[in-house]
């Protein structure tokens, strides 16, 4: 199976393309953060004429990004971390038993990834807000409400990869297990959960991601002390000034470690996929 | 947690390969046991009430006058019934026909985007597969977008597609003097286009992704034989490469359709919440009848709408994908 | 548990006039601050000492959170919804008979004023914009601002004119010669509906428009408002004094032209302290009122800026009102008016400390000389904040219209009008 010259052409024509695609916007985020806010609001300048790391010692200043960035961190992390221990349970479930109102479950919960977000905003923030008052428990301007609603955010489509992945787990492991006389908790945690390391991962960078860039629920159910970077960026724009030099010096800072650690992660990525929602 | 530790419910049923969870009913017949139900229950809990309870206020929302001055006391909202959905779907009426505008843009800005994802990303998929040098730096940098908060890749192009600073009018005009005149990309019909690129360079690393990951699952021998029998590179990918990636791309189509058409992220952090008319998304434009015009009875009508709209085209092409899969 | 918890909390008091509120202890108000200077953290660093102060004085501790403008509004409303949120908050004060007619606030009536100073502190102009006319004011003025024009002294000098346009045909003319070699007669805000609703109101007045009637339904498209909002876009549109980029601004880009030389002139509300965080000097440029038309028609009213501002309410699920009154009195006290207005270039809101000296510059000299004598406020009806939205979008769109070259004539600002008036309930 050679590959024909022009193949080969085809190929690096296209490749490189795609990469200029998607290089361009990562090298003006570079590039204008590094530039003064001066030049950034005057014509586009390839290079930075006058290179400086200003922007990344003010954008500490202007908005309290150290604060976001622990915040999002803490909501994604721990809706990432709930998202998938309920997930494999479900999954786990719907897997390896034969039980009624199965396929309900399954229509079910395709079926809440089509809700427009914007039809249960305001009666979730509600419902939050009363259960506050209720019992005592703050969800409404907290992390914990937030972190809830992410973990559902990302559930339907964890919990379904996941089915995918321990459905290519052979049954027989589980039943010689079984021979041993393990429970079904025990077969769970000791022989599936093994095998089904990389789906884990996968689901476990998926839910992160949803969590750490939603918008529209962070804006309304998020206050001063609980606001996360999707919309605390925002406030690089003020009444006076866009800093877009230190939008963009923001940017990079809070993208580069969750950018390296998918990278770092996205060989799991790809296996989890592979045996689980692809199959 | 659980109650029955007994091996015994464990069931193992072979079942056909390519079924998933959309698997129909078991042959075998339900035992009676507690433990799948426990199992399920944190999952089931939880989306009940974070996404169907709250979907049900937001219905019953929908038959309520709910305007400023009802929403601090919902019981003094009078009940209209289904004149708010009379109102919004009332092509006719300014509002209605806006609403079908910005309708037909999403239907057309979704088709769009999703095709145009698929296509890059099953292109750079098949282009990777074949190992050379760099081909790793090239996955990665190709998942990057993916990785990239929504906030940070859709701010970073709005400021490439600002008429007079922006990188995308200096390329085109001032270096490559493709236009006399510098055209606007964030408002009026170019807008449409400016959305679509983010969309597109936000979704289809995720395409890639999952055709990358279905493609190591085609056997090579498969390939082998193409090519003993003399196939080219386009009868490869249309004989051996498309057909075995059927199953991802009956998933992966449909689950980029519903979080394109849904998507409010990308357009309000592009537009700051009022989109030009060109680009006025639907899950925008319910946005700005609920909480920029204070009536949440009509924008949830709009919401409930949409909502079926989308329960109908996916039952749809899942009945349309399962039935070509049976007769396969 | 949890689910049914849900469930019945959101069917049975999801509406329910909850007294819920956010304020722990007796002694702790939440206030909810606006953004007025460069950045959220400069708010704070600018409001934080002066809560100290209060707390000093009264043993009543306030934690301010600054809001920025953008979430404001969804913000209020979700406060007025759920009961839950701040004792006390900053408002633009056009939004106040659209928030009054929530229910959520509480009323400014005569024994309620007195405890804040009485009626007769408030400039009476600032106050008539808190509120629907004929009820209770559901706020109290904080910050007073209006409109001025701006010009950029040297630009003027070298371009051979003597001194700022007085109507807006002067204003169109001194704007060509001031046009060309990359500058810019007038910088805009066109893609800012707020900006664009505040000139679409002016431009009514001076037309003889109304956008409300009496009855207080909209009337967006009577030919005044049609060649009221013509005329504006037309700065762009025919006298071609207006950069076509300026449509898409919607972030304050119209005051960086400003101050980097782009532009010429600038109409802004206490443009001050912005233009000096850009590093123009207050030397540099120079202040007039807003253009009136050469030759008004029949029921044209000499208004050239709207009472613009900052109103302070209290909701009533605060459960301190008596804190949060005392909270508004110290912030409408002379001291805090003078402090706090002169860090924003804004005015007092307050008759006491109007001649204070701090608000002798010449920028303040004409905003106090446009509010005494020819502004007015906007509408105050319930549907306010729509007409806002709706309008300014509007005019968003003419905007682009005529930024992509195409024609902005009377049928097509009519019916961009009509639109938005249909979409109003």
């Amino acid at each position: 199976m050679r590959e024909t010259a022009a193949e080969r052409w085809a190929r690096r024509v296209v490749l490189t393309l795609l990469a200029i695609f998607v290089l361009v916007p990562l090298y003006v985020m570079v590039s204008s953060a590094l530039k003064p806010l001066k030049d950034v609001q005057n014509a586009f300048t390839w290079w930075p004429r006058r290179p400086t790391l200003q922007a990344f010692v003010d954008m500490w200043s202007t908005v309290p990004l150290g604060r976001y960035l622990v915040n999002s961190l803490v909501v994604s992390s721990v809706a990432a971390v709930f998202s998938v221990t309920v997930a494999i349970f479900a999954a786990f479930a719907v897997s390896r038993y034969r039980f009624r109102g199965r396929g309900l479950f399954s229509v079910t919960v395709l079926s809440t990834q089509m809700f427009p977000g914007i039809l249960f905003l305001l009666p979730l923030f509600l419902i939050y807000v009363n259960l506050g008052n209720a019992t005592g428990i703050q969800l409404y301007a907290s992390r914990t409400g937030l972190i809830i609603t992410y973990l559902t955010f990302s559930l339907p489509f964890s919990i379904w990869m996941l089915v995918g992945y321990f459905d290519s787990i052979p049954r027989g492991l589980d039943e010689a297990a079984q021979v041993d006389g393990a429970g079904p908790l025990r077969t769970l945690f000791q022989v599936v959960l093994p095998a089904a390391v990389p789906g884990v991962i996968a689901v476990t960078v998926y839910a992160f991601m949803t969590a750490w860039g939603e918008v529209l629920f962070a804006s309304v159910m998020t206050n001063e002390s609980s606001r996360t970077l999707a919309v605390g960026l925002q406030g690089y724009s003020t009444q006076f000034n866009v800093y877009w030099n230190q939008v963009m010096a923001a940017s990079l800072v809070v993208s580069l470690p969750v950018v390296a650690g998918f990278l770092a992660l996205q060989r799991y990525f790809v296996a989890g996929l592979t045996a689980g929602a692809v199959k | 947690m659980a109650t029955s530790t007994t091996p015994r419910d464990v069931a193992a049923p072979d079942r056909p390969p390519g079924a998933g969870a959309s698997t129909k009913a078991p042959s075998r017949r339900p035992r009676r046991t507690l433990l799948p139900y426990l199992l399920l229950a944190p999952a089931i809990v939880l989306e009940l009430a974070i996404h169907v309870v709250p979907m049900l206020v937001g219905a019953w929302m929908s038959l309520l006058e709910l305007t400023q001055f009802h929403i601090r006391d919902w019981s003094t909202a009078p009940f209209v019934g289904l004149d708010n959905y009379r109102m919004v779907l009332d092509f006719d009426s300014a509002a209605g026909a806006e609403l079908l505008q910005s309708f037909w843009v999403t239907v057309v800005y979704t088709v769009a985007s999703v095709g145009i994802s698929w296509v890059l990303g099953t292109a750079a998929a098949v282009l990777l597969q074949r190992p050379f040098r760099g081909r790793g730096i090239l996955r990665a940098l190709f998942l990057t977008p993916y990785a990239l908060p929504v906030y940070t890749a859709v701010i970073t192009w709005s400021f490439l597609f600002q008429r007079d600073t922006g990188l995308v009018n200096h390329v085109l005009v001032d270096q490559l003097h493709l236009f006399g005149d510098r055209p606007f990309w964030l408002i009026g019909e170019n807008s449409f286009a400016a959305l679509l690129i983010v969309s597109v360079w936000r979704s289809w690393p995720f395409a890639f992704l999952c055709v990358m990951a279905g493609l190591q699952n085609i056997p090579g021998d498969l390939y082998e034989a193409a090519a003993m029998d003399g196939a080219g590179f386009w009868r490869r990918l249309r004989s051996v490469t498309l057909p075995m990636l059927r199953p991802v791309n009956l998933v992966l189509l449909l689950v980029l359709f519903l979080w394109t058409f849904n998507d409010f992220n990308t357009p309000y952090v592009l537009f700051g919440g009022s989109a030009p008319d060109q680009a006025d998304l639907i899950s925008i434009h319910i946005y700005r009848s609920s909480f920029k015009t204070w009536d949440f009875g009509s924008g949830s009508a709009m919401s409930v709408a949409l909502l079926l709209f989308l329960l109908v085209v996916t039952a749809g092409y899942l009945l349309i994908t399962n039935r070509r899969r049976n007769d396969a | 548990m949890f689910a049914a918890a849900a469930l019945a909390a959101a069917s049975l008091t999801a509406c329910g006039d909850s007294d819920g509120s956010s304020a722990g202890s007796a002694k702790t108000l939440t206030y909810w601050a606006s953004n007025q200077g460069a950045s959220l953290e400069a708010d704070k660093q600018t409001l934080q000492p002066e809560l100290d102060k209060f707390e000093k004085q009264t043993g009543i501790k306030v934690n301010v959170e600054v809001v920025p403008w953008s979430d404001l509004l969804n913000r209020l409303l979700a406060a007025a919804t759920s009961g839950q949120g701040p004792d006390v908050v900053n408002i633009g004060n056009t939004w106040s008979a659209s928030l009054q007619a929530t229910g959520a606030m509480v009323e400014f009536d005569d024994a309620t004023l007195d405890k804040v100073g009485g009626k007769d502190r408030f400039v009476p102009a600032a106050l008539a914009a808190a509120g629907a006319p004929g009820k209770p004011p559901a706020a109290v003025p904080l910050y007073s601002l209006g409109y001025a024009l701006y010009y950029n002294k040297k630009a003027f000098a070298d371009a051979g004119i003597a001194s700022p346009p007085t109507t807006w045909e002067q204003l169109a003319e001194t704007g060509r010669k001031l046009t060309g070699g990359g500058k810019w007669g007038l910088a805009v805000e066109g893609a800012n509906p707020s900006e664009n609703a505040h000139h679409a109101f002016t431009f009514g007045q001076q037309y003889g428009g109304e956008w409300f009637d009496a009855a207080g339904k909209p009337t967006f498209d009577t030919p005044q408002n049609v060649a009221a909002v013509k005329r504006y876009v037309d700065l762009m549109a025919t006298d071609k004094i207006v950069n076509p980029s300026n449509a898409e601004y919607a972030q304050n880009q119209s005051v960086s032209d400003f101050a980097n030389g782009k532009a010429a002139m600038l109409l802004w509300q206490a443009a001050g302290a912005n233009l000096k965080s850009q590093n123009m000097a207050p030397d540099a440029y120079g202040i007039a009122p807003v253009p009136f038309l050469a030759a008004p028609p029949a029921g044209g009213k000499k208004v050239n800026s709207m009472v613009a501002g900052i109103n302070l309410a209290v909701f009533k699920h605060t459960k301190n009102k008596d804190a949060a009154l005392e909270f508004v009195k110290f912030m409408t006290s002379d001291a805090e008016q003078v402090a706090l207005n002169k860090t924003y270039g804004s005015l007092p809101a307050v008759t006491t400390v109007a001649n204070d000296a701090a608000f002798s510059a010449p920028e303040q000299k004409v905003l106090q000389q446009t509010l005494a004598t020819t502004a007015a406020p906007l509408p105050q009806v319930p549907d306010e904040s729509t007409f806002e939205t709706l309008v300014g979008t509007a005019i968003k769109e003419l905007f682009a219209d005529a930024a992509g070259g195409k024609p902005v004539t009377e049928e097509s600002v009519r019916q961009k009008l009509t639109q938005a008036q249909q979409q109003m309930r």
